[in-house]
């Protein structure tokens, strides 16, 4: 349907009822939900009112699992099993850790992801945010009183195709339908875009509590396009606070503190950076398990000196987009800023001498990611509004393979748009070889040791031939979510194997089946019943779409076609009405064969109009 | 589909198949036709749609990957041709190029060694220069004389180039951390 009001703008379809969408951000240190309620995007609040919850998970023996505030109240008390800014654990193995041993929890080294051993048992951090996803749900659904259809989540520009992946798997295991993963400094590009009707080049800054982003976007007419993007995926608010606590424990000199103590001194850490957001000093004090006290004061220049080489560092991303996407600082409108640490004044300073103008600080920085997700969520849930607006994105690291000698052949360079395939020819090195492993790899450094390894595969019966005769096609697709998938093909004999990048490091389907059904409540009818109604959902919604397109675009078959699309209309209303979730599932899937090529030719329909519509603009 | 696909990328944006291209045009062609396929506009509607658009949301993208790179449209027009730019077989170049070629990479060498980002940044203004000036040969050659031959070595070194220009990016980003 929204096909319909792209084409036709003069027609409108049957009137759909308001589709419960939401934006969600899932930050490092809090999320938050957000939808479009009459035409203007707003947080939805818990029912104190609080915009934020705390991305804090705790598991209790008794197998109860808290979250948000009420579990924040509890890491000082309970650290082992309350789970902070598990955001920076998604899609990373325990290596990948740095400051793994500073952290109050008891790893677990699985393989491809890092997992939390707790009171309630082992957790993967896509269980832990899946439990935050829930309480956003539960909040958005008693918020809006009714089921969501879906939801957009953010994730950081710069996450790699595994944070991305168990991003995914997270939302999955939640209940939720992800509508589009988005890139968290183009959703805040979105909000403050569309809100100031912005024209021009911007960068968006985003420094999280556990990720640091930079994109930079040219906005025209309604489109935003994303020139480039760099970051850290490992560099955000909460190294600021490990400054402080390296601090409180040089000027106390305290030593092997207990867990209680470090989580105890990191949340004093944080409510100092925060202090000083509006203090020129403050004071920190605490009492630790064996009675120690200490009382300290850390002032502006201090703390300024202690976090000088995170701010520089943020910097270094940036020149780096400005090279990529071939502008200088002065060609650059304005720099929007989000997240909550970039209220930290000699950032903003920072940014400011970086640029030769101040930041834009207008919008919440704490809000706008979430505000630009429930925009877009809006548009993808089919409640079209006013403005006529689209994304380009990019992917932020560039996707490659291994060759001989352990060297990284580069496949799709980074910042290209998506979504985008690209396809490239390999040769076996031996006579008679008749398999080839390839090893799909993302980043930027020329050794394969220096990528992060997403997947590997084998693809098997290639027929023996000499060393350098067989031709495989390697091709690597990648969707609007900026998620890869690859296929290989021996192109003279036509032996073909894919792969849906996942296995190394993510959830199987299997393994998120095995833990939706532990983790599900409810009983087998219930499932069976929601199965059913979400079958008779998706027949309605492409009946709705077959027949409007019929409306619209029927010239662009002959009777007898649509005669054959017709009738299988008709098999999928009497499917509907036998009230069997097979029997509709596999009416919906004739109707989507039947019109398979129908769709080609609108599709194409399209761009001939899109163009048309663009040469008669310009004369 | 089939009508859609055998269209070449200049038909598709509705552009004269000549190396010379108004840019302006070739965005705003893009972003109407990108508008008109993205994966977004189809976020509801039947499977075999949504399919269709990213299949042809990549080639969009594809197609305006290929135009706007100077390198890759000479490339493209040549293929078009039926010629092969031959880049991984044919290594024979002039003399004096490849005279030029050992300069540039001593010069890369000596900036990074030195640590010197300055002048690194400079090497690069002054290769895509030198860039500019081979492209502008090339579309002599590609739309006045018409000459192929002239035109794919012309392709081979400006491939040259552009890893040069990749080496001297690589050099900056691990001097700046």
């Amino acid at each position: 349907m929204a096909l319909l009001q792209i084409a036709e703008p003069g027609l409108s379809a049957a009137p759909h009822q308001h589709r419960l969408a939401v934006g969600i951000d899932l930050g490092t240190t809090n999320s938050l939900v957000a939808t479009v309620r009459s035409g203007s995007a707003t947080v939805l609040a818990d029912e104190f009112g609080r915009s934020l919850l705390p991305s804090v998970v705790r598991y209790q023996d008794d197998g109860s699992v808290t979250v948000g505030y009420d579990a924040q109240r509890q890491q000082n008390h309970d650290p082992h099993n309350t789970i902070t800014s598990v955001k920076r654990f998604m899609g990373r193995g325990l290596s990948d850790i740095k400051d793994a041993g500073s952290l109050p929890y008891r790893f677990v080294d699985a393989p491809g992801m890092v997992q939390l051993h707790t009171a309630a048992g082992v957790k993967s951090p896509v269980e832990v945010s899946a439990d935050i996803l829930r309480a956003l749900t539960q909040r958005a659904e008693a918020s809006l009183g009714g089921e969501l259809t879906g939801a957009v989540i953010t994730v950081p520009a710069y996450f790699d195709d595994a944070q991305r992946q168990a991003t995914k798997d997270a939302a999955r295991l939640a209940g939720l339908t992800v509508l589009r993963l988005l890139n968290e400094p183009t959703a805040a590009a979105i909000a403050y875009g569309l809100d100031n009707g912005a024209e021009g080049t911007y960068v968006v800054y985003d420094l999280g509590g556990g990720t640091f982003d930079i994109s930079i976007l040219k906005l025209t007419r309604g489109v935003f396009e994303v020139l480039a993007t760099s970051g850290d995926s490992a560099l955000g608010g909460d190294d600021f606070d490990h400054r402080v606590y390296c601090w409180i424990l040089e000027q106390a000199d305290l030593h092997g503190l207990s867990a209680q103590d470090t989580r105890l001194l990191l949340t004093r850490a944080r409510e100092a950076k925060e202090a000083l957001t509006e203090h020129s000093d403050t004071r920190i004090t605490a009492i630790l398990s064996d009675g120690h006290a200490i009382d300290l004061t850390l002032d502006q220049d201090t703390f300024r000196r202690i976090t000088k080489t995170l701010v520089d560092k943020t910097l270094l991303p940036v020149r780096k987009a400005l090279r990529d996407a071939d502008i200088s600082a002065e060609d650059v409108k304005g720099v929007v800023m989000v997240g909550g640490a970039t209220r930290m004044p000699h950032i903003q300073k920072a940014v400011a001498d970086f640029f030769g103008q101040p930041p834009l600080t207008n919008l919440d920085p704490d809000k706008v990611v979430a505000l630009g997700a429930a925009i877009q969520a809006n548009v993808l849930a089919g409640n079209k509004g006013e403005d006529e607006w689209l994304l380009l994105d990019v992917i932020p690291l560039s996707l490659g393979i291994e060759t001989m000698g352990g060297l990284t052949e580069k496949i799709i360079p980074r910042n290209s748009t998506i979504p985008v395939a690209r396809a490239q020819e390999f040769t076996t090195f031996k006579d008679g070889q008749t398999a080839m492993s390839i090893h799909v790899l993302q980043g930027e450094r020329e050794l394969v040791a220096d990528c992060r390894s997403l997947a590997q595969f084998v693809l098997r019966g290639i027929p023996p031939m000499v060393a350098g005769a067989a031709r495989i096609r390697i091709t690597f697709q990648v969707d609007a979510d900026g998620l890869l998938a690859v296929s290989a093909r021996e192109m003279t004999s036509g032996v073909e194997a894919s792969i849906e990048v996942k296995p190394s490091y993510g959830l199987s389907d299997d393994a998120i089946s095995q833990m939706l059904s532990d983790s599900l409540a409810h009983v087998q009818d219930d499932i069976e019943a929601r199965k059913l109604r979400e079958a008779i959902v998706d027949a309605d919604s492409l009946r709705d779409a077959t027949l409007t397109a019929l409306q619209i675009d029927g010239d662009l078959l002959s009777a007898d076609e649509t005669t054959a699309i017709r009738l299988v209309l008709d098999e999928l209303q009497a499917a509907v009405a036998s009230q069997t979730t097979l029997a509709v599932n596999q009416a919906t899937h004739r109707l989507n064969k039947a019109t398979e090529d129908f769709a080609a030719r609108r599709m194409d329909r399209n761009i001939q109009r899109a163009l048309k519509g663009q040469n008669i603009a310009e004369l | 589909m089939t009508t859609e696909f055998s269209q070449d990328f200049f038909q598709l944006f509705g552009l004269p198949r000549r190396f010379v291209l108004d840019n302006q045009q070739l965005e705003q062609s893009w972003r109407a036709a990108a508008a008109a396929v993205h994966p977004d506009r189809y976020a509801s509607s039947p499977d075999a749609e949504k399919r269709m658009a990213l299949m042809q949301a990549t080639r969009v993208n594809e197609a305006y990957q290929t135009l706007k790179s100077p390198l890759r449209r000479a490339r493209y027009l040549l293929s078009l041709q039926g010629r092969d730019t031959q880049e991984e077989t044919n290594t024979s170049m002039p003399v004096d190029f490849l005279m030029a070629q050992m300069e540039w990479r001593e010069n890369i060498e000596e900036a990074r060694d030195g640590s010197n980002v300055e002048a690194l940044e400079a090497l690069s203004g002054q290769l895509r220069r030198e860039n500019r000036t081979l492209v502008e040969d090339l579309a002599s050659a590609l739309d006045d004389a018409g000459d192929l031959d002239a035109a794919a070595l012309m392709v081979r070194k400006l491939r040259f180039l552009e890893k040069l220009d990749q080496e001297i990016g690589d050099a900056i980003e691990t001097l700046l951390g």
